[in-house]
């Protein structure tokens, strides 16, 4: 067996999860169209490659033959930043996610997981909050009013909801007791009653919480920077080529990270119902060690993460179908007035029921 | 002021707490997208699948020939005054001797040209041919091309082949037994 260094498979879960995001964002493009044209009574690309699964292929081939244009005025060192920064920000926050339990080879245990830190949740949101100076650098940078005009929109709306979506997080936090995702997680598989999820404590929680992911990914009804009726293209107005390929490119990996995180959070991440049962059913019924059992459990939790997560992507292409855009008015009314204050109630709601021991 | 007493006095209410909360509307309509999502899709994908064309459409002209393969055009001229769009030109020329199996009347159109980028493909021409010699054709359509000369069509694009199996009846293909009939009727000729 080789001796990898140390550190030396987490960079190669590190790497997975990067290659995965990127994947799972590119067929994000695609899936956005099908889910946009089904909705509509469409079919959607259906030309390149079997009922168009090459189409993304064909999109990345499109943008990076496109001229690359750099606006006269523009901070040129600022205007190549700004995607490069929103991309990183992205991809960097889905390194803590623990996208499996453990798997056991030998004597050698495997975190699915980039990395394993006590303050996964932290991490998480620094990230994401570092994400909106890509976005506010781009715009910036554009030397366009209609382009600062998005990166200043982008900025106060993720800084306002940024308030709301940490306060519903309190409440989790308070029950959890740890900032690290992966003992948020195991908290929620407790052997026999695969129901104590999250979302069963905290719905309230979860409701702001998703309202808010769906303002900090810039998706609609939230999709105010890149207003196309008022602001042109928003902060990307000026990108081209590549350029506006990241940005595009890095609100679905946020979607996907967004995704997985209310998954871990509220759905039970790598969790899935009757675990415990099949895990001794193959043990008992069917005569498998111990830890290979194990592993058939956490390769299949792994799978249902992902289908959380995917069923999350769908809805968010769902809701961006479905609803109108809000005014910027009511945008911060709803953000400063409603899920704040529900921030807080519920808040003090979860406190009270810990306090008298119902959750 | 007021002009008609049709107008209603709307009262404007106060929104409920389920309209302030905008969730349940949400759901009302993420389960209207949901119903399209299921519905059948309205979209004909084109080169695969093609939508039939009515039995009257008035497509792609065809100069016929008769039951002998003689071209039935005489160049009288009458589609050409017919024609709302001045599509059509053609130069009428005396039959020889020895071109009676070819032409059917005794005058026949040395050039006859359609430029299909003026023709509205009204019909006109198709009525007013005593001759019956022009059809519009119900299931061929003048296809596009990247020139614009290549849409005037000569009497090689527009005069029906001489052989019964690539002839067509108004543009619909013989079948074989129609066409088997119309080949002895030609021999017996």
């Amino acid at each position: 067996m080789i001796e990898l260094p140390a550190l030396g498979w987490q960079s190669i879960v590190i790497f997975v999860v990067f290659a995965l995001s990127l994947l799972i964002a590119t067929y994000c493009t695609y899936a956005e169209r099908v889910i946009a044209a089904f909705l509509q009574d469409r079919v959607g690309p259906d030309r390149a490659g079997p009922y168009g699964l090459l189409q993304p292929l064909a999109d990345a081939v499109k943008m990076f033959t496109k001229e690359e244009f750099f606006p006269g005025g523009a901070n040129k060192v600022l205007f190549v930043v700004g995607p490069c920064l929103a991309m990183i920000t992205a991809l960097m926050s889905s390194a803590v996610i623990p996208f499996g339990n453990t798997m056991s080879f030998g004597n050698n245990l495997f975190f699915l997981q980039g990395i394993e830190v006590n303050i996964g949740m932290l991490w998480i949101f620094g990230v994401v909050s570092l994400g909106v100076y890509g976005v506010m650098i781009g715009g910036w940078a554009s030397n366009n009013k209609f382009s600062l005009l998005g990166a200043v929109r982008a900025a106060s709306q993720n800084i306002s909801y940024e308030l709301a979506m940490g306060m519903s997080l309190i409440a989790v936090l308070m029950i959890s007791g740890t900032l690290s995702l992966r003992e948020i997680t195991l908290q929620q598989s407790v052997a026999g009653e695969w129901q104590v999820w999250n979302i069963v404590k905290q719905p309230l929680g979860f409701i702001i919480f998703l309202v808010c992911a769906f303002a900090e990914t810039n998706r609609t009804p939230f999709d105010l920077p890149e207003c196309e009726t008022e602001l042109v293209g928003g902060y990307h107005t000026e990108y081209s080529s590549m350029k506006l390929g990241l940005y595009l490119f890095s609100e679905y990996v946020n979607i996907f990270v967004v995704s997985a995180v209310m998954s871990v959070l509220y759905f039970g991440g790598f969790n899935f119902p009757f675990q415990y049962e099949l895990r001794d059913w193959f043990i008992n019924s069917q005569g498998w060690e111990l830890a290979s059992a194990q592993n058939l459990i956490t390769l299949l939790g792994t799978v249902g993460l992902f289908l959380k997560i995917f069923a999350f992507i769908f809805f968010f292409m769902w809701i961006r179908w479905t609803l109108p855009r809000f005014r910027y008015d009511q945008l911060m009314r709803l953000g400063w007035t409603i899920l704040i204050p529900l921030a807080v109630f519920n808040i003090v709601l979860t406190g009270a029921l810990i306090l008298f021991g119902v959750i | 002021m007021q002009l008609t007493n049709r107008a209603k006095v709307l009262e404007k209410k106060p929104m409920t707490l389920a309209e302030r909360a905008y969730l349940p509307a949400i759901f009302q309509g993420l389960s209207i997208t949901m119903r399209h999502f299921f519905m059948k899709k309205a979209t004909v994908r084109y080169p695969e699948e093609v939508r039939p064309f009515s039995g009257f459409f008035r497509g792609l002209h065809v100069l016929k020939r008769d039951e002998q393969g003689r071209e039935r055009c005489t160049a009288c001229g009458l589609c050409a005054v017919a024609c709302p769009a001045e599509a059509i030109t053609m130069v009428a020329g005396e039959r020889k001797k020895g071109e009676e199996g070819l032409y059917r009347e005794e005058k026949y159109a040395i050039s006859y040209e359609i430029n299909m980028l003026r023709c509205i493909f009204c019909g006109l021409c198709e009525e007013a041919c005593p001759k019956a010699a022009i059809y519009l054709q119900p299931d061929k359509m003048a296809p596009p091309r990247y020139e614009r000369d290549e849409f005037v069509y000569g009497k090689d694009r527009l005069v029906e082949s001489v052989s019964p199996d690539e002839r067509s009846v108004k543009g619909i293909q013989l079948t074989s037994e129609q066409a088997d009939k119309l080949r002895s009727r030609i021999v017996q000729a």
